[in-house]
């Protein structure tokens, strides 16, 4: 069973995404956010897409999109045929590395005009838990400092740049002139380096919206901090991880072995819709919640000696879901060993398919390849988990 | 005096044999499993790339899904997802991985390192004795398909250095030998578009550069880690008429050049099948790595076989029987030997690539051919380009660069 995301479920889901967001921190979290003056957005790795659940004032002038036209979109919305691609995996990899990251981007209005920001994010982590609950970037136009690649109207301000190097001084970034470009110049820039005041702009923006956070977080007895204090503990996925699998659209979960009981700690939203479940109530159990008096005792064993040989196998198995109709479903379940960096076997991973979906599938891909590429996309996201840089 | 390594090659088919055992059992060329009506038979999924609207993560659910089927049947020779593997500490992040099992204790064969282009050699394992169920589906660029066409295929790599490690081969039945052409490095940069995913690269390995057989493919597989080579700063040097930006890296072992931008995908990749054209023709070995779902080109000349043929290389480094092909250019490297993936360090990983890298007076050679072949101005523009977090100047030579890391 596929889930396909399509556009319209971004703005249906907009009052989704920023509730999950207050749900962290106490009452009015939004209009203490929403007075502060800088352009910045916070997002959220657990939700699939990794979305930005809140948008300040100021962004949103910035780019001239209206807060339903933000919320629920992933931040490579605002990035453009011109935006440099190293700059992109730049951010990309902080992310995957739970890890600060500043740097100059050229992003696009809704208008399609081009600027160039100095993007600032940080990552914001529970105190408690040790994982990132969620990232905050803070956008600052550059307008100083620019360089120019091909010829142009920055003619006169590089000039005086090769002049003053020629003569052994360097260029002091404040002094530079502010210059009117065109955008089709300001696409054709490779870059373009922030002044130091911008620099420290961001940092000041950044503290501001953290020390909010941190506040209301306080309040709401769910401490956020911008430094780890503690190890993410087994149970927690590091949110890379819950980024890479959150693309997956069908139905499947990740169980851990090595914790008792070899609970569920990952299940997609394709599962919970699958089997009426909320997040929270299937995080941490067991599987067997989805078995009931009718299901074969016989199927259930041999599923257990399967995991416990550590040899994937597909069962059909009768479950029962908590949809409104109680109903229950012929599961068609391949489970599999899935291995992390280390080479050892991390998890577990069950991909369900409803078996009256088996023959309307997509004529495209058969559903037992299907089946069997979640699998393959859930390894390929495990496989670097635990892959430890500094 | 023709110049020869030895070497092990790496099993990529599971009906592949060792050449010098077949040449001694007089076997000939073997029985050719693959003709056009077994690729019928074999009822390959077809994929044909879509117009954009289409769903994008199709080639990869069929490529994860049909590979993974192959995995659980045991059609690999190992389980590469059981090999450790670590970043080694350090500002690059080279990759290492501990892989006892893909290069076999077997007697090492010959290989002619002096000429890039040879002729395609029937006798000698190619991709037409691959079983059918090693191939995963065809793959097209166009569509309508011409029926006279022999198809093109993606098959498993029997041997592989990450999971979903396959070979795209052009017009199997064709048999091309091993060199770029332009249709082919286009339907290469296609399937990398498809793929829409940039943990998801092409890599390409000239004769002499490390390819093992000569007959025209392009290796894929995912790994979702940056590689250092796609970290590197680059400093660009040159824009074609089409609008394709050619860049020289900074701050890396390997001296290459990186190709992105230009109007449309063939462009881009008629601009990278020129320089390639140009390398093949001066006999100059070269890696292409196709990244950021096909947005970048790396494009690195090399000169390793020829150095170790001649007796240039440090027996400390033959030991470690690291062949830098496209992936070890990249950054990823595969250890064969417990004590050299324990030992791992990025000077260790840095002196191997400086080693297969050409020298700073031959790399510039190399560009004004490739300027000449792309169809650039001679010289290098003057100009000051900022690419990440330095500043380098270029009127002024003698300015360092002044490096700040992220």
């Amino acid at each position: 069973m596929s889930i396909t995301q399509s556009s319209a479920s971004l703005f249906s889901t907009t009052e989704e995404k920023e509730g999950t967001f207050n749900a962290r921190y106490s009452l009015w979290i939004k209009e203490a956010l929403d007075e502060l003056p800088h352009s910045f957005t916070i997002t959220d790795p657990f939700i699939s897409g990794h979305p930005i659940v809140f948008a300040s004032p100021g962004f949103l002038k910035m780019t001239g999109y209206s807060r339903e036209e933000v919320i629920g979109r992933n931040g490579r919305a605002f990035q453009g045929p011109k935006t440099n691609r190293r700059s992109i995996m730049e951010i990309r990899e902080a992310i995957r590395e739970e890890r600060p990251v500043q740097v100059s981007i050229l992003n696009y209005r809704k208008s399609g005009s081009p600027f160039w920001m100095l993007f600032h994010m940080i990552p914001v982590f529970g105190n408690d838990d040790g994982r990132v609950i969620h990232f905050v970037a803070v956008q600052v136009p550059i307008s100083g400092q620019k360089m120019r690649n091909g010829s142009g109207c920055s003619e006169m301000v590089f000039g005086s740049c090769r002049r003053e190097v020629c003569l052994g001084s360097f260029v002091h970034q404040e002094r530079a002139l502010p210059v009117e470009c065109d955008e089709q110049e300001l696409e054709n820039w490779e870059h373009c380096e922030a002044s130091e005041s911008e620099k420290l702009k961001s940092a000041e923006a950044v503290g501001s919206v953290l020390s909010v956070l941190t506040r209301y977080s306080e309040f709401a007895g769910r401490l956020v901090c911008g430094k780890r204090n503690c190890l993410r503990g087994a149970d927690c996925l590091s949110s890379s991880l819950v980024i890479s699998l959150g693309r997956i659209k069908q139905s499947f979960v990740l169980t851990n072995p090595c914790l008792p009981d070899m609970p569920i700690v990952y299940a997609s939203d394709a599962f919970l819709t699958l089997t009426g479940y909320k997040r929270h109530e299937v995080l941490g159990q067991n599987c067997r919640f989805l078995s009931g008096v009718d299901t074969d005792s016989s199927v259930l064993y041999e599923m257990k000696e399967c995991i416990l040989k550590g040899q994937p196998c597909t069962v059909q198995i009768l479950n029962y879901s908590n949809r409104k109709d109680k109903s229950t479903f012929w599961n068609l379940l391949h489970i599999s060993p899935v291995r992390n960096a280390s080479g050892k076997t991390a998890y577990f991973v069950g991909v369900q398919m409803e078996a009256s979906c088996k023959d309307i599938e997509s004529k495209e891909l058969r559903p037992e390849t299907r089946q069997l590429s979640v699998v393959g996309a859930v390894r390929v996201a495990v496989r670097s988990s635990f892959m430890a840089t500094c | 005096m023709l110049l020869k390594i030895k070497r092990v090659p790496t099993v990529v088919s599971n009906h592949q044999k060792d050449e010098t055992a077949e040449e001694e059992e007089g076997e000939g060329c073997g029985r050719n499993i693959l003709s056009k009506c077994c690729i019928n038979e074999a009822r390959l999924p077809l994929y044909t790339c879509k117009p954009a609207e289409e769903n994008v993560t199709f080639l990869e659910s069929l490529l994860l899904g049909e590979w993974e089927d192959r995995f659980q049947r045991g059609l690999f020779r190992y389980d590469v997802t059981a090999c450790e593997t670590k970043v080694i500490p350090g500002k690059y992040g080279f990759i290492a991985q501990l892989n006892e099992g893909r290069h076999l204790k077997k007697r090492p064969t010959e290989f002619r390192v002096d000429k890039v282009l040879q002729p395609f050699d029937a006798n000698k394992f190619n991709f037409t004795k691959v079983s059918p169920e090693e191939l995963l589906f065809q793959f097209e660029a166009d569509m309508p398909l011409d029926a006279d066409n022999s198809p093109s295929v993606v098959a498993i790599n029997v041997s592989p250095i990450e999971y979903g490690h396959v070979l795209l081969i052009p017009r199997v039945l064709d048999c091309l030998p091993q060199r770029i052409d332009h249709k082919s490095l286009l339907l290469a940069l296609h399937m990398a578009v498809e793929a829409a995913n940039p943990y998801f690269r092409v890599g390409y390995n000239s004769l002499g550069a490390f390819a093992t057989i000569n007959h025209l493919h392009f290796q894929a597989y995912y790994l979702a880690m940056p590689f250092p080579i796609e970290k590197a700063h680059s400093l660009k040097i040159s824009t074609t008429n089409d609008g394709v930006r050619i860049s020289k890296l900074m701050s890396y072992p390997v001296r290459g050049l990186l190709f992105a931008g230009g109007n449309s995908i063939k462009e881009l990749s008629d601009t990278v099948s020129n320089a390639s054209v140009c390398l093949q023709n001066n006999n100059i070995p070269f890696n292409i790595l196709i990244s950021d779902s096909g947005k970048r080109i790396f494009l690195l000349p090399q000169c390793y076989a020829e150095k170790q043929a001649l007796g240039g290389v440090s027996s400390e480094l033959l030991d470690t029987q690291v062949n830098p092909a496209v992936w070890e250019m990249s950054g990823h490297m595969v250890l064969k030997r417990k004590k050299d993936y324990e030992g791992a360090t990025e000077e260790k990983a840095w002196s191997l690539l400086a080693e297969v890298s050409l020298s700073e007076e031959r790399f510039k050679e190399v560009i004004t051919m490739i300027f000449e072949a792309t169809g650039c101005n001679g010289e290098e523009e003057e100009q000051s380009s900022i690419d990440g977090d330095f500043i380098r100047v270029h009127c002024c030579h003698s300015v360092k660069e002044e490096a700040v890391s992220n």
